[in-house]
């Protein structure tokens, strides 16, 4: 914890004071000036603080509060995937040299999505239908789920679809016949 | 003594089931001595470091069950730094090598490898039971040993344990012969599983009773497996997301109404608050709750969720249930016997999520009540003397306010006061943590009341050496003391010297000890280990007595120095 280092400074040095004295005694001190000391800590922990320090910043504390690494660590990925809320996917291209990656997040629905990969790719998706995927184009979206099968992008609703979708594959020429087409 | 011979005494021992019991039996005499550990299966070792793998297994042949915990308690809020100690691998090398039939291996904050599991699932034939909690060190690789080479396995439970998730198909690796599982438990995993294993797996499994999922298993998967499962008696529950309206939610609601042996539910890693209504029908039988993994669900939900359940005797929630929704609690849970309330967002004060008033409401409604953890943000001494006069039962009491110094906001006062009342009033307490603004007098009055207490953490509290001198002087039965930047110096620290050998362990942090005091103490308790650790670089040991130490941890120890201590644990 980097700031926890910044408001100790001191007590990674060594002092040759006595016990007592308020050199050697600094490095306590430092440590209860607790973030939060400005305002309602009463009489008494101001008495403590009579050192010096500026009131640190919300600066956290080492290993406080006391709660697992492991909970802390599983609410703070729930944050930020929340606070981020970021669906890249990579997206391959056959006989393309590199990938390219896309958030998912980004569009309303599968129109916007071809519409986009159309751009990136420079080519043409098909016209699409249940009964026979795409066709009237050499190129066919698809994609791999949770469960790592390939599938033909478009079958499900869009929302599912983001959800299941691990990344995008591009795929071309023969062996797009065996997906979806007679 | 003795009247009987050795087989009927041994007969009578095997109706002594405590740890404890059967420590003091063992010391009635020679006779009893040799009777008993002949015949003890279960051992419970509180710290690894005080006995070696050699002696355990040369005095309990019969070893069946083992108990190890590692690392001291501080070290699950990263006080403790990585590579400290708590090592698996002697033990399970030492026990691999001699004849012990082990079948039960539980461990708490120990270091675990997957060579460690790997040998351990090829070196017992009759191993049935793994549980790991708060473990670190090893990977899926290892899971895939355990499953792959237990044949009996009956009990694999992974709790709150770091696994570097290799994405293996370590459940693919239990065998189609593998029928004998009654508990598992993979919540901590991060990784992707195979489903369609699980499922199969569930399915040949009659005996299992207990299951909690990770959050990559998808809720049309959880409504498969409760199919094959109705029998379950505690449920995790990975992934609960779908649409309240599509035909695998209605064959969730249709197949829960038939798991009416669920107990205890938990999980709800990944929630839509929409679909918790399929729940209802099991909350009326429910005993454990554990929602704090559950931060999709607002206190709306958990409110609504709570009110079906009038049989709860233990609740673990996020603190966004928010005092009126803990008052829903007080109302509705009157066999509740403990409740956690955790901070859903440790570092941000804004929200005032739970108060001193929804702790006061539990305790005016739970008679029941017995242990307690609970965050908040501030704490009153009236609130604290109310719920004292209210519950006198507790075992375990563990207030964390969020601001560590924190005052009565209402009289400005210390709280020490609503925790002398606290400890006045509940004379069975074992396990105590205290927390806000708190000065010598509170440890006066833990010294005079607490008599029972075992098990006692400190942090930014006292004025003075007299504050720790109350404690080591009045609670006789003391076990574990851990404190962390408070100031007590050598003079408390060095008053009862001897007080440590009827103690586990004393942990101090940031405090006012220094390197001479506890050289003295390492000096005149040989059957102490004083370890000192110390991070920053520039120290070398051979420096100053008066030098201040960062951390110090010792315990007691039959055998002397450990050998593995790593380059910044000086061993005094």
């Amino acid at each position: 914890m980097v700031l926890e280092k910044d408001l100790n400074l001191d007590a990674t040095e060594l002092r040759l004071g006595l016990p007592g004295s308020s050199e050697e005694s600094l490095r306590i001190s430092n440590k209860r000036a607790l973030p939060d000391m400005n305002d309602d800590s009463g009489v008494a922990a101001a008495k403590k603080c009579d050192q010096e320090t500026a009131p640190p910043t919300k600066a956290q504390v080492v290993g406080w509060p006391p709660i697992r690494s492991y909970r802390k660590n599983s609410l703070q990925t729930k944050k930020t995937e929340a606070e981020t809320g970021g669906m890249y996917v990579k997206v391959s291209m056959d006989g393309a040299p590199y990938l390219r990656k896309i958030d998912l997040k980004v569009y309303k629905g599968y129109p916007e999505l071809f519409k986009a990969l159309e751009d990136m790719f420079k080519f043409k998706v098909g016209k699409y239908s249940e009964r026979e995927g795409y066709n009237g184009s050499e190129f066919v979206p698809t994609y791999e789920d949770k469960d790592g099968d390939w599938m033909l992008v478009g079958d499900v609703p869009w929302e599912m679809f983001i959800n299941a979708c691990k990344r995008l594959r591009i795929v071309r020429g023969s062996e797009a016949r065996g997906l979806g087409c007679v | 003594m003795n009247y009987f011979p050795d087989e009927v005494v041994e007969h009578v021992f095997d109706f002594i089931t405590s740890h404890k019991d059967r420590n003091s039996v063992s010391l009635v005499c020679k006779s009893w001595y040799k009777i008993e550990r002949y015949s003890r299966q279960r051992v419970f070792i509180g710290n690894c470091y005080s006995i070696t793998p050699q002696r355990l297994i040369a005095r309990f042949p019969g070893l069946k069950s083992l108990t190890l915990k590692g690392k001291p308690h501080f070290a699950d809020f990263n006080l403790v730094p990585h590579d400290w100690g708590g090592f698996l691998d002697p033990w399970i090398k030492a026990l691999a090598k001699s004849r012990i039939g082990l079948e039960e291996l539980r461990l708490k904050r120990m270091v675990v490898s997957d060579d460690s599991l790997e040998l351990l699932s090829k070196s017992f034939p009759n191993f049935k039971s793994l549980v790991l909690v708060s473990c670190e060190g090893f990977t899926t690789d290892g899971v895939a040993a355990i499953a792959a080479n237990c044949r009996f396995l009956r009990e694999l439970d992974l709790q709150e344990n770091e696994v570097e998730d290799h994405r293996g198909h370590w459940l693919s690796c239990f065998p189609e012969s593998c029928t004998s599982l009654v508990s598992l438990n993979f919540a901590c995993l991060k990784g992707e599983i195979n489903l369609a294993s699980l499922e199969r797996l569930v399915a040949r499994s009659p005996n299992l009773k207990s299951l909690r999922l990770n959050r990559v298993v998808p809720l049309d998967t959880l409504q498969k497996l409760l199919m094959r499962a109705p029998q379950l008696v505690d449920l995790g529950i990975g992934s609960y997301v779908d649409d309240p309206s599509s035909e695998v939610f209605t064959k969730l609601k249709a197949v829960i109404q038939l798991c009416n042996s669920i107990r205890s539910l938990s999980g709800f890693l990944e929630v839509a608050p929409c679909c918790m209504s399929a729940i209802y029908p099991i909350c009326e039988n429910l005993t454990f709750l554990n929602l704090s993994y559950a931060p999709g669900l607002q206190g709306n939900d958990l409110t609504k969720l709570v009110q079906h359940c009038r049989k709860l005797q233990r609740l673990w929630i996020l603190d966004c249930i928010g005092d009126k929704g803990l008052g829903v609690v007080a109302s509705t849970c009157k066999e509740l016997q403990e409740l956690r309330v955790f901070p859903s967002d440790p570092f941000d004060a804004g929200n005032a999520a739970v108060t001193e008033e929804g702790l006061v409401l539990i305790s005016a409604g739970c008679p029941k009540l017995n242990s307690l953890l609970y965050f908040c943000h501030q704490m009153t001494n009236a609130a604290l003397i109310t719920v004292a006069k209210n519950c006198t039962n507790f075992i375990r009491f563990r207030l964390c306010i969020l601001d560590p110094v924190k005052a009565d906001p209402v009289t400005n006062q210390p709280l020490d006061e609503g925790f002398g009342a606290i400890v006045r009033s509940n004379k069975s307490l074992k396990r105590l943590s205290l927390s806000g603004l708190l000065t010598d007098q509170v440890f006066l009055y833990i010294g005079m009341y607490a008599k029972k207490l075992e098990m006692l953490s400190i942090a930014f509290a006292g004025d003075s050496n007299k504050g720790m001198l109350y404690v080591l002087n009045g609670c006789k039965k003391l076990r574990k003391l851990e404190i962390r930047d408070c100031p007590f110096g050598d003079v408390a620290l060095l008053e009862d010297m001897g007080k440590y050998e009827t103690m586990r362990s004393l942990w101090m942090s940031s405090c006012e000890v220094t390197l001479g005091a506890c050289k003295t103490l390492a000096k005149k308790m040989p059957s102490l280990n004083v370890e000192i650790i110390n991070e920053s670089e520039q120290l070398e040991f051979s420096l100053d007595d008066r030098l201040l130490v960062d951390k110090m941890y010792l315990y007691r120890t039959l055998v002397g120095h450990r050998k593995d201590e790593p380059e910044y644990v000086l061993l005094l």
